[in-house]
C-alpha cells in the first residue's frame, strides 16, 4: 500500500508528529511505501533546522533527516506555509534577499501541487496533528 | 469495510469524539491515539456513550498511547480493542476513507 | 479522478489559517479533481452572514469563499442540525450551500476517497 501523510502540528504544540513518525516507521517496516509526508500550516515548524532544544530532545528533531536518508521518504514543506512563518530554504532566502538557509537535512520546500499528487499516488491518505 | 476515523483528545478537553460518535456509521472504525485514549477509562466521561457505540462500531486506542498516560488494563472499558503502530498501519488500509477528529 | 472532501470544525479566526485551507481546496480543483466541502460543527460559523473583521489582522471569510465558485468546487455542504444549533438558517449564508441531516453524513463520508480535516 501507498501512503500519502499530512502534518499539520508543530513538534511541540502536538503529539501529532510524534504519531507521524510512528506510524510511517511501522508502515515502513510492515513493507509499504510513503509517497510523500506533507507538512502544512503549523507543520512547517517540524523543518527548521535552526530548533535548539535540549540535547535529550534533540534526536526527536533529527529523525525527520534520518527518516529521510535512511529511507528515501520525500518529506516536502508546503512553500506558502513555510514563507507564512518565516521558514525559507536557501534559494528562496537569496531570492527573498534574507541570509538564512531554514530547513533541515532531508527536507525540501514545494508547493501544493506535491500535495496533491502525493494524494493521487497513495493508495491511504491520512492528517496528523491538530 | 467503512471510515476509519481518528480522535486525538480526551472528551473532556474537547468535543472531538462526541461529535465522531455522532456521525459514526455502521461498520466504522473509531481508534482513539494521543490525548484520545482517556476516553477508554471506564471513568471516563463518555464511558457510557462509548461503550454504547460498540454496537455499531469497532472502538480501538493505540496500546503505546495509553502506555505512555499511565493507563493500566484493568481501568479500560470492555470492548475496547488495542493496537500498536502496525496495528494502525492495518486498520488504515482495512478502512476507507480516513478522517481525523481534532 | 478521486474524490476530495474538506472537513471544516472551526470557526473562524481560531485554529488553521482559513485561507491556507482553501488554497487546498483550489489546488485540486486545478488538478481537475473532485471538491465537496462540509461544514460541521461550529464550521458554520464561517458561513454566518454580517462578519464585520474589526482589525486589520482578521481576515473576512465571505470573499474567501465567494472565490471558490470560480474554482469549479462542486459543493458545498452543511450539516443541518450544526446550523439549527446554532441558530444559522441555511437559506441566509455568505454562500449556497446544500445541507444534509445528521443521519446522512456517514454515507457522505464514505463516499470520498481522500478526506482532508481543516
Amino acid at each position: 500500500m501507498k501512503f500519502a501523510i499530512q502534518i499539520n502540528s508543530a513538534p511541540w504544540e502536538s503529539q501529532g508528529g510524534d504519531t507521524a513518525y510512528q506510524f510511517s516507521r511501522a508502515a515502513l517496516k510492515l513493507g509499504h511505501e510513503i509517497v510523500r509526508i506533507f507538512f502544512y500550516y503549523e507543520g512547517a515548524y517540524h523543518g527548521l533546522r535552526w530548533m535548539a532544544p535540549p540535547d535529550d530532545e534533540k534526536p526527536l528533531l533529527q529523525r525527520w533527516s534520518a527518516l529521510a536518508a535512511e529511507q528515501g521518504v520525500d518529506l516536502v514543506i508546503c512553500i506558502s506555509a513555510a514563507h507564512r512563518r518565516g521558514l525559507l530554504e536557501q534559494t528562496e532566502a537569496t531570492r527573498m534577499g534574507k541570509l538564512d538557509n531554514d530547513l533541515a537535512a532531508g527536507f525540501r520546500i514545494a508547493g501544493l501541487g506535491l500535495w496533491v499528487d502525493a494524494c493521487l499516488k497513495a493508495d491511504r491518505f491520512l492528517v496528523f496533528g491538530a | 469495510m467503512g471510515i476509519l476515523h481518528l480522535v486525538n483528545r480526551s472528551p473532556r478537553e474537547s468535543l472531538a469524539l462526541i461529535q465522531c460518535l455522532e456521525r459514526v456509521g455502521g461498520g466504522d472504525a473509531v481508534l482513539l491515539l494521543e490525548s484520545g485514549v482517556y476516553a477508554t477509562l471506564k471513568s471516563a466521561l463518555l464511558a457510557p456513550r462509548l461503550a454504547e457505540s460498540m454496537r455499531t462500531v469497532t472502538v480501538y486506542a493505540l496500546a503505546a498511547d495509553l502506555a505512555a498516560r499511565g493507563i493500566g488494563p484493568e481501568e479500560i472499558l470492555a470492548g475496547v480493542k488495542l493496537v500498536d503502530y502496525e496495528g494502525f498501519v492495518n486498520l488504515s488500509i482495512l478502512h476507507t476513507p480516513i478522517l481525523s477528529w481534532n | 479522478m478521486k474524490n476530495f472532501l474538506f472537513v471544516m470544525r472551526d470557526p473562524p479566526y481560531q485554529g488553521s489559517s482559513i485561507r491556507e485551507s482553501l488554497d487546498m481546496m483550489m489546488t485540486v480543483a486545478a488538478f481537475d479533481q473532485s471538491v465537496k466541502v462540509l461544514f460541521l460543527d461550529d464550521g458554520v460559523f464561517l458561513l454566518k452572514p454580517g462578519q464585520c473583521p474589526h482589525n486589520s489582522s482578521l481576515r473576512p471569510t465571505a470573499p474567501l469563499f465567494a472565490a471558490l465558485e470560480m474554482y469549479d468546487v462542486e459543493g458545498l455542504w452543511a450539516e443541518q442540525e450544526s446550523l439549527t444549533e446554532r441558530g444559522l438558517d441555511s437559506s441566509e449564508l455568505i454562500v449556497p450551500v446544500r445541507s444534509l441531516r445528521r443521519t446522512e453524513i456517514a454515507f457522505f463520508l464514505a463516499t470520498a476517497d481522500i478526506v482532508v480535516s481543516c
